[in-house]
């Protein structure tokens, strides 16, 4: 490999790691996004009894 | 002083817990003369003095380890170590009392395994002595403190290894370099500084570490 | 109280900022500083490894910092803003060694060196760090992890200048010292890139941070919110 291949293999690696962070977000955001569903029906059930 | 008189009294305890029992150090002398012997057969024919150097530099710390996970061992087995907590002393001086116990243990060990090492590898010149006593001072200070955090949770004798061996790692440099450089006496300011540094740290945080709330 | 929404309001404007810096960052490392004479264009990692490095520490530091603050006053949200700096910190000490090896590999033909006891020593801070999480999973939750963890994270920032002096003490042959006591031994040009790129990575990180934070924060409201409705 010459001295630009990993010039950019260094940098790629760092850019790629920030999308992997991007993509777990992502899923977190998903997995926060099911819990506030649930919640809601809750409410909503709760609010319905009352 | 109250604080020292406390502290001579836990140290004493120890002593006389482990005269009674007699498990951990046996166990643990016979562990450094074992590892010795599979050095002997582990060093490759022709191998330089400065291998055995770094292989006794293992040994030590993994017997400090042994005597390390059996430290907190005799106040959970009798439920005493929320009682001793309780005692009406400082915190700090438990872990005093646990490490200077400790390290008479580790001491003991060495008092037969270093001639042993001497005898059979190579050669340990005065410096290298006292790089060996300040390491021991610094692997029994960290090391009880850890010990105490990881008899908290669960998988303690994992953990400990864990959290020591990273900790070590200066200790290691400073023992080895003593041994075998040219110029010991900075090897023996670090193990020294790496002392001073962390043995206080070590006896102001312990009081955070045990209490239960 | 609403942790999670009480200071949210300046990251997106933040993140921006940090997006610029690195753009700015990266013009400055490829385009506008010279190539290095010696090492060529492989010299240019360094713009991004060494700020890495730095920024490994940076959180590192703010994990004992925020360690320091809950032992001290007690505040339980201290806890898991030392965590996930802590988190940060070895996310990007991974990072350091990659981009670490990936340079020595382009510098010197080789992915390791046990004889530069920089990286070894950093490599020691790392594990330290990683059995940072081995206590934490241990441990049951509660006031007291959070002040064995606290303590810990204290004794890795210890570890730092003791490991600095044990470099400096034993002998390095390898490793390039750029910065010596003489000052950075590099042209201005260099130096001003160096510094965005610094800038702009610990900005990276501290957003990543605040991010982190947030997500967490949102979590363990839901999750009173769900105890309160359940």
């Amino acid at each position: 490999m010459t001295g630009g291949e990993y010039v950019a293999a260094a940098y790629g690696v760092v850019f790629v790691f920030v999308l992997v962070y991007v993509a777990i977000i992502a899923a977190k955001l998903v997995r926060l996004q099911r819990d506030t569903a649930e919640l809601l029906e809750l409410a909503r059930r709760r609010g319905e009894d009352a | 002083m109250s604080y020292l008189a406390d502290v001579a009294a836990l140290t004493r305890k120890d002593l006389r817990v482990e005269l009674r029992a007699k498990d951990t150090l046996p166990a643990m002398l016979l562990f450094v003369l074992s590892t010795l012997v599979v050095f002997h057969f582990a060093l490759p024919e022709g191998t330089g003095e400065d291998a055995a150097y770094g292989l006794l530099w293992v040994a030590i710390v993994f017997t400090a380890l042994l005597g390390l996970a059996r430290a907190w061992v005799p106040e959970q087995e009798h439920g005493v170590f929320d009682g001793l907590v309780l005692a009406p002393c400082d915190r700090s001086a438990i872990w005093v009392g646990k490490s200077v116990a400790t390290l008479a243990f580790l001491l003991a060990a060495q008092v037969v395994a270093l001639p042993a090492f001497a005898l059979f590898f190579a050669p340990l010149d005065g410096v290298a002595l006292v790089g060996v006593l300040l390491a021991d001072i610094g692997i029994c200070a960290v090391g009880s403190l850890l010990a105490a955090m990881a008899a908290a949770g669960r998988a303690r004798e994992l953990l400990l290894p864990l959290l020591l061996l990273p900790l070590s790692i200066p200790l290691i440099v400073g023992g080895v370099g003593a041994a075998i450089s040219t110029e010991p006496g900075r090897y023996l300011v670090l193990l020294a500084l790496y002392d001073g540094i962390f043995a206080v740290l070590s006896w102001a945080s312990f009081e955070y570490v045990v209490t239960e709330s | 109280m609403s942790s999670a929404f009480a200071r949210i309001q300046g990251l997106p404007a933040l993140a921006a900022f940090a997006a610029g810096m690195m753009g700015l960052a990266l013009l400055l490392a490829f385009f506008i500083a010279p190539e290095d004479g010696d090492q060529g264009i492989s010299q240019r990692i360094f713009y991004i490894h060494v700020p890495i490095a730095l920024t490994a520490y940076f959180c590192f530091g703010l994990g004992a910092w925020k360690a320091l603050l809950l032992l001290w006053r007690g505040e339980e949200r201290h806890d898991l803003e030392s965590y996930v700096a802590i988190h940060q910190g070895t996310i990007f000490g991974t990072l350091t060694l990659i981009t670490g090896a990936i340079w020595a590999r382009a510098s010197w033909g080789v992915w390791w060196s046990w004889d530069s006891n920089q990286l070894v020593l950093f490599l020691t801070l790392f594990l330290f760090y990683c059995a940072y999480f081995m206590l934490r999973f241990s441990l049951p939750e509660g006031p007291r992890r959070a002040r064995s963890s606290a303590v810990y994270a204290l004794f890795g920032v210890a570890l730092i200048p003791v490991s600095f002096l044990a470099i400096r003490l034993a002998e390095d042959f390898i490793h390039p010292t750029t910065f010596t006591r003489d000052g950075p031994q590099m042209t201005g040009t260099m130096f001003t890139a160096f510094c965005v790129s610094w800038a702009a990575v610990t900005l990276l990180a501290y957003v990543l941070y605040r991010v982190e934070l947030v997500g967490k924060r949102l979590h363990t409201d839901l999750r009173e919110l769900r105890e309160a409705l359940e």
